[in-house]
């Protein structure tokens, strides 16, 4: 011992913490910082060796310092319970904070954790009480808290508002820790409300959300409060200034945003609960000075509210309207919140946000960065646009859209370009106009598409028989001097190798007749199978138009005799098996040339699938206004026909699915194109029946008589059978089907996800996959959610378009968090209905 | 509930580092940084949500944040929280009562008393969840721990015997003397540097 005093005599005073910083921000580089740190670390060590008690305090704020900029500090963990145990304040002050920052849950010193904070809930001071109920709010153990909830109880029922609101919060923790412990806290919730102390307020409505959003029964229960929390917040709004609680001129918002919180869950799924709040959340509405921003949380808080709970379609419209003018406010915070919930509800409201279509579209135009440029708000924006884009507005919203897509990031390229195809698909007005759009796409991004977008191009092209020689010539121009989009390039070389006559021949209504020779157009497809930016796939397109060219062309034979026989040696194994192929059919097979590379012949799979018109499924009820006028483009009497069939298969009272004629498309469209002639009575130009898809539908009273009134979702087949999905450790996937008649290779899968378990499914993220032959969109979920005892459930829509009609196959992926772990599965979906896909 | 709450200046040095859910160490300061460095790329005119993506908690949570001259001010939030409202927090409950508790607060208040700063957001976020929005009830809670803690450093310099054996009679285990150090390899300290 005699040792040891000699010992503490000599150690000098620890520095302060003070001194430590300035020292620490002397040192110029990360090296330096880390050694005087681990020399403090090391006198610090030896101060907590002596059981030094004079300077633990200031030992424990320096390696809270250090343990902040990332230094381990762990060894100050008992130091911090010393301090807590401690009678000063000042010692319990740094060691609860210290505790809170070094200790984790696993801990054995919890137990002597538990004696310490225990004794402190019942000491005479309110602040160490509050230290006490803040430390074990922060980080108590499930063991802490189930020993200590009584005494959380008892602080819940003491009249001093300053542990009243502590002790609301750490009963929350209590809850999150040990739900079972939930009901103990019931009878102390009963005055919660009465309280006049904002504070408790607060935190009272806090723990009654936890308890509500934890258990159906509470939920149940606390549904009488509704009145009171109306009257709350009515006098909340309507009491004038209040010095106490205001904040730029409006009284208490945050409360006032909780309070609406719990309004939304008591009134979700509940009529009763739902009337009773409906005149306030008006009142609201209407009511809250929007100059502010606090204002425009509340006003935020009251649409969320407006758009969960049962409300009055009036009020509905208010919300929406609300999110409308946000989208026109100055603070891009604004705008973001009003995307993403304007996201969420499209598709339940879809009209009314509908209304709001030109002031989506507008953020994506913004110039400024903002919206745009980070991640998030831009995305809400596009795929806004997309779920808005409707058979009516397809033309303004794609030219919005292709701009968009011009201007937009990288990242948002594929997606972009996938959205423009997807809805191009289904809505398009015109083949032109579906040609060109997806010829832009490809100029514009080409090397951003999915692989399939250039056979389905081509698909597309070749069924178009009366636009073959206006694409060539547009596609020719297109790649002239400029092979960098390598998709546009493959989709030009094939045009040209299949339609080089009409190209040559200058016949073309459409555009201004170019003038090329035979040996151009071949120096084009040379240059193509020569330039450094040509992969090996656009290399054999290349080389196979070229061959193609030897029957279309007359005096330039010799040439592609000679070009073919080149490549012949070609050090590309591909392009060389192809040359030696086609130098052969020169040389043994010349008689079948000419019949082997005949014109390709329609391709049946797809007449049914061209652009369709007509669409109504991202319905208006009301005719819309006719945006662009159509275009004239040449007779199109397949297409029309066909969707003339669907019009009327799908107006019949018994929804069935029309068989299309599908072996004689061409034929059927003449004998059909009788029926159009009557149609055109009705005052649309008789050059142009086809694209006028609006007119057509709101115009002519008697081919819709009697359904004007009710939505115009004539086009979508019902009666498939819906299936399970998944159904695995108390969650169960329902998909539900929908056709579009009109464009039967688009099938529209509903799913819905329920959770039969007693907690909540959260941070819900369903994934799918589906073969290459197939393109798939996911829309934005519900809500990432699925609350348990199935009391409710997430949907989402998935469209797969199948342009094969193949089998139906589907993996998915599903994550979520359920009694505190992570959750994750995967599955294979195989037993869809064949009405889903045939 | 508010999983995290980092403050840090431009050059991504951390000033506070509050969180509500247990991370590692490492996973902390790979937080703070990568924090750092989503909201450094972002113009101080644009909006101030971002999705926290893997970082913490996954898709439900967010970053909401402020920028005030040197400092940024950063919460992670859950979809429980409201996002206009927890930029309204910052302001008025966390930053404003900064400014009220240190008078025209700057980067320097927050490094020299990272301990304060810690009492005062106790006063305002408990376990991730917001204690208390009135400034004024803030400030005066604070202002009469702060005379609390006075008090005591008059009275024990007078009785300083007292505290020692307080602690003397603690009841606690033994501190291990072998402490591991890990591959810290701590030198032995010039202490003289430190007097």
């Amino acid at each position: 011992t005699s040792l040891m005093s000699f010992h503490i005599q000599r150690m000098p005073a620890p520095i302060r913490l003070r001194e430590l910083i300035r020292t620490i921000r002397t040192a110029r580089t990360q090296a330096e910082e880390r050694e005087m740190i681990q020399k403090e670390c090391a006198a610090i060590r030896s101060s907590f060796r002596e059981e030094d008690n004079t300077y633990r305090c200031r030992n424990v704020a320096k390696l809270l310092y250090m343990h902040m900029l990332g230094y381990p500090a762990h060894f100050g963990q008992l130091e911090c319970l010393k301090l807590i145990a401690s009678q000063k304040f000042t010692d319990k002050r740094i060691g609860y904070l210290g505790a809170m920052l070094l200790l984790d849950e696993r801990q054995d010193v919890h137990l002597l954790m538990t004696n310490c904070i225990k004794n402190d809930l019942n000491h005479s001071t309110q602040y160490v009480q509050g230290l006490a109920l803040c430390t074990l709010g922060c980080m108590g153990s499930s063991e802490m808290c189930r020993d200590l909830a009584g005494e959380v109880e008892k602080l819940l029922k003491t009249s001093n508002s300053y542990l009243r609101k502590k002790a609301a919060l750490c009963a929350v923790h209590v809850i999150r820790k040990v739900p079972e412990l939930m009901e103990m806290f019931l009878p102390a919730t009963k005055n919660l409300l009465n309280e006049k102390n904002h504070g408790v307020l607060h935190t009272s409505v806090v723990l009654l959300t936890e308890m509500c959003e934890r258990s159906p029964d509470m939920l149940a229960h606390f549904r009488k409060l509704v009145p009171q929390l109306v009257r709350i917040l009515k006098n909340l709004i309507m009491s004038g200034y209040s010095p106490e609680h205001d904040v730029s001129g409006i009284s208490d918002p945050f409360l006032q945003v909780r309070i609406l919180r719990l309004l939304r869950i008591l009134g979700r799924n509940d009529d009763d609960s739902s009337e009773a709040m409906n005149d306030i959340l008006a009142q609201v509405a209407t009511n809250t000075e929007t100059s502010k921003n606090v204002g425009n949380a509340i006003l935020y808080e009251t649409v969320l509210t407006i758009m969960d709970i049962k409300s009055e379609s009036g009020l509905r419209v208010l919300a929406i309207n609300i999110l409308g003018r946000f989208l026109l406010n100055n603070d891009k915070n604004i705008r973001y919140v009003a995307l993403t919930s304007l996201l969420k509800t499209v598709q339940t409201d879809h009209n009314a946000v509908q209304r709001h279509r030109s002031t989506i579209v507008d953020c994506l135009k913004d110039l400024d960065v903002s919206i745009k440029r980070n991640f998030s708000p831009a995305r809400r924006a596009m795929e806004l646009s997309f779920a808005l884009v409707n058979g009516n507005n397809i033309r303004g919203m794609m030219k919005e859209l292709l701009y968009f897509l011009d201007s937009c990031e990288p990242e948002f390229k594929a997606d972009c370009a996938s959205g423009i195809f997807l809805a191009a698909e289904k809505y398009a007005p015109s083949k032109r106009w579906h040609i060109d759009t997806i010829m832009r796409v490809l100029t514009t991004a080409g090397s951003y598409v999915r692989d399939d977008a250039v056979p389905n191009l081509i698909q597309l092209i070749t069924n178009s028989v009366e636009m073959h020689a206006y694409t060539v010539q547009r596609l020719y121009k297109a790649i002239l001097g400029d092979y960098s989009q390598q998709p546009l390039v493959q989709v030009a070389a094939w045009c040209i190798g299949e339609y080089g006559d009409l190209l040559i021949s200058g016949q073309c209504e459409e555009e201004e007749p170019i003038q090329v020779t035979e040996d151009e157009v071949l120096d084009i497809l040379e240059s193509v199978l020569i330039s450094n930016m040509s992969v090996s796939v656009t290399r054999g397109y290349a080389l196979t138009a070229i061959m193609k060219l030897s029957t279309r062309f007359t005096c330039t034979v010799n040439r592609i005799k000679k070009v073919v026989s080149i490549y012949g040696s070609s050090i590309d194994v591909e392009l060389q098996q192809r040359a030696v192929e086609y130098n052969a059919l020169f040389k043994k097979y010349d008689h079948m040339r000419s019949a082997l590379l005949e014109r390709m012949p329609v391709m049946e799979k797809v007449t049914t699938n061209g652009p369709t018109e007509i669409v109504q499924t991202n319905g208006e009820t009301e005719p819309a206004p006719l945006e662009t006028k159509p275009p004239p483009s040449g007779p199109q009497p397949t297409s029309q026909a066909n969707d003339l069939l669907d019009l009327l298969g799908g107006n019949d009272i018994t929804p069935v699915i029309p068989t299309v004629p599908t072996s004689k498309p061409a034929s059927a469209g003449g004998e059909l194109l009788d029926l159009l002639g009557d149609i055109n009575l009705t005052g649309a130009p008789t050059a142009a029946p086809a694209p006028a898809s609006a007119p057509q539908i709101s115009q002519p009273p008697f081919l819709l008589d009697g359904l004007s009134s009710q939505p115009l979702f004539n086009d979508i087949t019902t009666g498939i059978p819906s299936i399970t999905a998944y159904s695995k450790n108390g969650l169960k996937i329902e998909f539900t089907f929908e056709r579009s008649n009109t464009n039967p290779s688009v099938t529209v899968i509903t799913i819905q996800a329920s959770n039969s378990t007693e907690l909540d499914m959260t941070d819900f993220v369903f994934q799918a996959a589906v073969p290459k032959t197939f393109q798939l969109q996911l829309l934005s979920p519900s809500s990432s959610v699925v609350p348990a005892f199935n009391t409710g459930t997430i949907t989402q829509v998935i469209k797969v378009l199948n342009p094969q009609k193949q089998q139906l196959r589907m993996r998915i992926k599903l994550t979520y968090n359920h009694k505190g772990s992570a959750m994750q599965d995967l599955a294979e979906v195989n037993n869809f209905p064949p009405q889903s896909w045939q | 509930m508010i999983q995290a709450i980092l403050v840090f200046n431009n050059h991504g040095k951390p000033r506070l580092v509050r969180f509500y859910q247990r991370f590692p160490e490492e996973i902390q300061q790979q937080i703070v940084r990568e924090t750092f460095h989503l909201v450094l790329k972002r113009d101080d005119n644009i909006c101030n949500f971002l999705e926290g993506g893997s970082l913490i908690g996954g898709a439900d949570y967010k970053l909401i944040y402020r920028h005030y001259a040197t400092l940024y001010f950063v919460f992670c939030v859950d979809s429980s929280e409201s996002e206009l409202g927890i930029l309204d927090l910052i302001q008025i409950c966390f930053v404003e009562t900064l400014d009220k508790c240190f008078e025209n607060v700057c980067e320097l208040d927050l490094i020299f008393h990272m301990d304060k700063v810690h009492y005062i957001l106790q006063e305002v976020v408990m376990g991730g969840m917001v204690l208390e929005t009135n400034m004024n009830e803030i400030v005066a809670q604070i202002e009469a721990q702060n005379r609390l803690e006075k008090s005591e450093s008059r009275r024990l310099s007078a009785a300083p015997a007292r505290a020692v054996s307080a602690v003397k009679n603690m009841n606690l285990p033994e501190i291990p003397r072998n402490i591991n150090i890990g591959d810290l390899n701590i030198k032995v300290p010039n202490l003289s540097q430190f007097v």
